[in-house]
């Protein structure tokens, strides 16, 4: 094709690119524009986000008792500690802990509730409750590998490498119903 | 000729076994621009609420949807808790029923379409989150529909059965929902039957289609940007095409 | 670019596209009913996309089908613009696809050298029309369920016809096992499309565009596909873009049926059954034989009829442009493909039962006796030299 300059304006090759430039970047943006509806569309639901976050009914739980619940796919556990829980919990070394954090960072604002994603953080599982035992030897123990948590939900032996994982939650209505998510 | 027995055929379509075209009506949302009227949605969804709800289930409407219609998450969640909703198996094995959460859909009236058969003189009474658009003529049928029961010329129905003008064949099992003052509006407006005929139906109309003004405002900007899109290709022609000698 | 030479030396596909879609040569004077190639193959590329899409929230079990589809419709982010563009896109589909085809007819492209081209387009029909059908069948409405019904029934016309059809089925009636298959089957048929949309393609490249003088176009009489007509693509592109997306924002169940809108009810059959608008001029044929096996093949036979039209009409000269009597006849045509589908819609009974035959006959009659017999008879007038 001949590009040479032309007097007629119109057939200026500047004038032309620009033209074609402006027509392709018009286009590209639209394409661009069009895929995102596509894209989006993977994004979660709206019934998917209206589940997700719950409130669940915490007033007949009384101290040393427990309950499990559904959050997005996921059990998490609730328990209301007793003193002595607490106090074990708290009285942890450190030193001791693979994953350091104390009680206080993790349920520092109401520590009688302990709330926790009931997720073995080594490969899944989900942990059992170790019941009718002494207060600082209480806590989950994960059947799959032998991984053991704390009162806080802390590893404390085996392989998993971080304490249960803390959703986000706040109480209402008076300490009665926890949100979780 | 043939032209002329295809129109002659065409008038015989008229009037045949189909009910007559409902009269149109001035709908808010009916333009390419237009959009629901807010307040004619909270009352329809008052009579719908208070009238309708009794039989017929709107299933695919969650509580959490009626924030399109101006209420509140507060007022949502009250709304919500005022419904049982079944859940269950509970520890014990058995269903029970607990308040609704916004996250719940509107419970059907009945446990299942026998039992709402039984309760309706073997007729079913449809759900209508779908009903303007499962109706040939849409919102205008509805209104007709609810507006159209008239005293029976002699037409032949059964026991259970209403004369209505523009139901197809003209015997609906439904008795005439809608009487005056029936509903007290909540924003004071005087329930007369086509108020609140034209208010459910506009509320039917947003159930049916809650993405409409989204839809539109969207389908704005598209189409303006296509038009710039198809203009700017055109002018690209042209200086691309000029001198070809065809 | 140094990675393209790599790749291109070892798999020519920047050779390949420079050849095929570049340096083209294409004829100077092809008319705007040349853009609807291009643009069913960017239709069926739409469908594929906005298909997976859905495909990624439909329940193909009849107890959750409906449901499924509302669910996209309400709930899924952007869904119902999805579903919209995919519902619509059937119809746009169909839309280019019947023009593409009308081009064809009037200019004489499916004439020698172009007949196995002509043949394979005729295949991709077929293709749409059975991915169409099965589609339309799985939002699981009314209609969906009765039109399946109706259709499938038709096989037990043939001999040993009732296993036939209880094989179609997977079971007594259009139940689960249909719905379950025909989604399986919807997914499958697009990429088989592909497949002879390629083949299609080569055997146009084999001999080149037809144009609207339906003469042999000469090498000086040739452009450069790129950019002379993907920029005239793009702008058709444009244009039918404006359409569709009036149509998917404004008026998106026009070309529906609100039946379907209604979940399916084994128990309750709809008033007037009716497929979707494009198969109502098939469904106006199968209608008007009296006999089922007979209407059955009647409605294949007019798809069969296309396929032979190479043979049926060998007129020397291509373009109806030059052909007095057949482009008139054309247009007859065109009017009696419509009255068949205005007839499609309508009750088989009285007038209309009537009007559908003989628009059905006289369907055939331009075929199968007028193509051949203006072979012999009509004189070509104006045929120019050149093309341009």
């Amino acid at each position: 094709m001949d590009e040479s300059t032309d007097k007629n304006p119109i057939e200026d090759p500047k004038r032309r690119d620009f033209l074609k430039l402006t027509a392709t970047s018009v286009g590209v943006v639209g394409v661009c524009a069009a895929a995102w509806p596509f894209i989006n569309s993977m994004n979660p639901a709206a019934d998917v986000m209206a589940v997700a976050s719950i409130e669940v009914d915490i007033s007949k739980l009384e101290p040393g008792q427990s309950l499990t619940t559904m959050w997005r796919g996921k059990p998490v556990f609730i328990r209301r500690r007793t003193l002595e829980e607490i106090k074990a919990a708290q009285d942890t070394p450190l030193s001791t802990l693979p994953d350091k954090q104390t009680d206080h960072d993790r349920f520092g604002k109401n520590p009688e509730w302990l709330v926790v994603i009931g997720i073995c953080t080594h490969l899944g599982c989900v942990p059992t409750e170790r019941k009718n035992m002494a207060p600082a030897e209480g806590g989950w123990l994960c059947a799959c590998h032998g991984s053991r948590y704390d009162t806080s939900g802390r590893i404390i032996e085996g392989p998993a490498p971080r304490n249960l994982d803390i959703p986000n939650y706040e109480f209402l209505n008076n300490n009665t119903v926890l949100k979780i998510g | 000729m043939i032209f002329v027995s295809i129109f002659l055929l065409a008038l015989t379509t008229l009037g045949a076994e189909h009910a007559p075209i409902p009269p149109k009506q001035n709908w808010s949302f009916a333009s390419p621009t237009g959009t629901f009227d807010r307040a004619a949605l909270q009352r329809g969804f008052q009579v719908y609420k208070q009238v309708c709800s009794a039989c017929h289930g709107i299933k695919y409407i969650s509580f959490r949807h009626l924030a399109a219609l101006g209420l509140t998450e507060a007022e949502i969640k009250v709304l919500a808790s005022q419904y049982q909703i079944k859940d269950g198996p509970n520890d014990a094995g058995d269903m029970f029923e607990r308040p609704g959460r916004p996250s719940d859909y509107f419970p059907n009236p009945y446990a299942n379409n026998k039992q709402a058969r039984a309760a309706n003189n073997g007729s079913l009474p449809p759900d209508l989150s779908l009903v303007i658009k499962a109706r040939e003529h849409a919102a205008n049928y509805l209104y007709a529909l609810l507006t159209g029961f008239k005293e029976n010329p002699n037409f032949k129905l059964s026991p259970g059965q209403y004369y209505n003008e523009y139901f197809p064949g003209h015997a609906i099992s439904m008795a005439p929902p809608l009487s005056e003052g029936l509903v007290t509006y909540n924003d004071g407006t005087n329930a007369t039957v086509d108020q609140m005929a034209h208010d459910v139906t506009t509320f039917l109309a947003w159930a049916s289609e809650p993405e409409m003004e989204q839809r539109k405002r969207l389908g704005l900007k598209v189409i303006l940007y296509l038009l710039v899109m198809t203009g700017l290709f055109y002018a690209t022609m042209r200086r691309i095409w000029k001198g070809v000698r065809k | 670019m140094k990675i393209l030479e790599w790749i291109d030396h070892r798999l020519p596909v920047v050779t390949f596209f420079r050849k095929e879609l570049k340096d083209y040569p294409t004829p100077k004077n092809l008319n705007y009913m040349w853009n609807f190639g291009s643009l069913s193959g960017i239709t069926l590329l739409i469908m594929i996309l906005s298909g997976v899409f859905l495909a990624m929230n439909y329940v193909p079990h009849v107890d959750m089908a409906f449901d499924s589809v509302e669910r996209i419709m309400r709930e899924v982010n952007g869904g119902w613009l999805i579903r919209y563009i995919h519902m619509n896109g059937a119809s746009m589909f169909f839309i280019v696809v019947y023009l593409h085809m009308l081009r064809g007819l009037y200019y004489g492209s499916y004439k020698n050298p172009r007949e196995l081209l002509w043949i394979l387009g005729v295949v991709i029909l077929l293709l749409m029309m059975a991915t169409a059908f099965m589609g339309y069948v799985l939002p699981w409405g009314q209609m969906s369920f009765w039109g399946a019904t109706v259709i499938t029934n038709l096989f037990s016309a043939f001999p040993g016809g009732e296993s036939i059809v209880q094989w179609l089925w997977g079971g007594f009636s259009v139940d689960n096992p249909t719905l379950n298959r025909f989604f399986a089957l919807h997914y499958l048929l697009p990429f088989i499309i592909i497949g002879v949309v390629m083949l299609h393609m080569v055997s146009l490249h084999r001999f080149g565009s037809n144009n609207p003088t339906g003469l042999d176009a000469k090498k000086k009489d040739k452009i450069p596909f790129h950019p002379f007509y993907t920029i005239k693509d793009l702008f058709g592109l444009g244009v039918y873009l404006c359409i569709y997306a009036f149509i998917v924002f404004f008026m998106p169940n026009f070309f529906g049926e609100p039946d379907n809108y209604i979940q399916a009810n084994p128990l309750v059959t709809p008033p007037h059954i009716v497929p979707e608008w494009y198969f109502l001029p098939f469904y106006a044929i199968l209608r008007s034989i009296p006999s089922k096996l007979g209407g059955v093949l009647a409605m294949f036979g007019a798809v069969f009829t296309l396929m032979v039209l190479p043979w049926l009409d060998r007129h020397p000269v291509r373009s109806a442009r030059y052909r007095p009597i057949f482009s008139k006849l054309f247009w007859v045509l065109v009017i009696n493909i419509i009255t068949l589908g205005w007839i499609g819609a309508k009750p088989p009974e009285g007038a209309y039962l009537w009007i559908g035959r003989a628009a059905t006959a006289y369907y055939f009659i331009h075929f199968w006796v007028f193509c051949p017999l203006l072979d012999r008879f009509e004189k070509a007038k104006g045929v120019p030299e050149e093309i341009v």
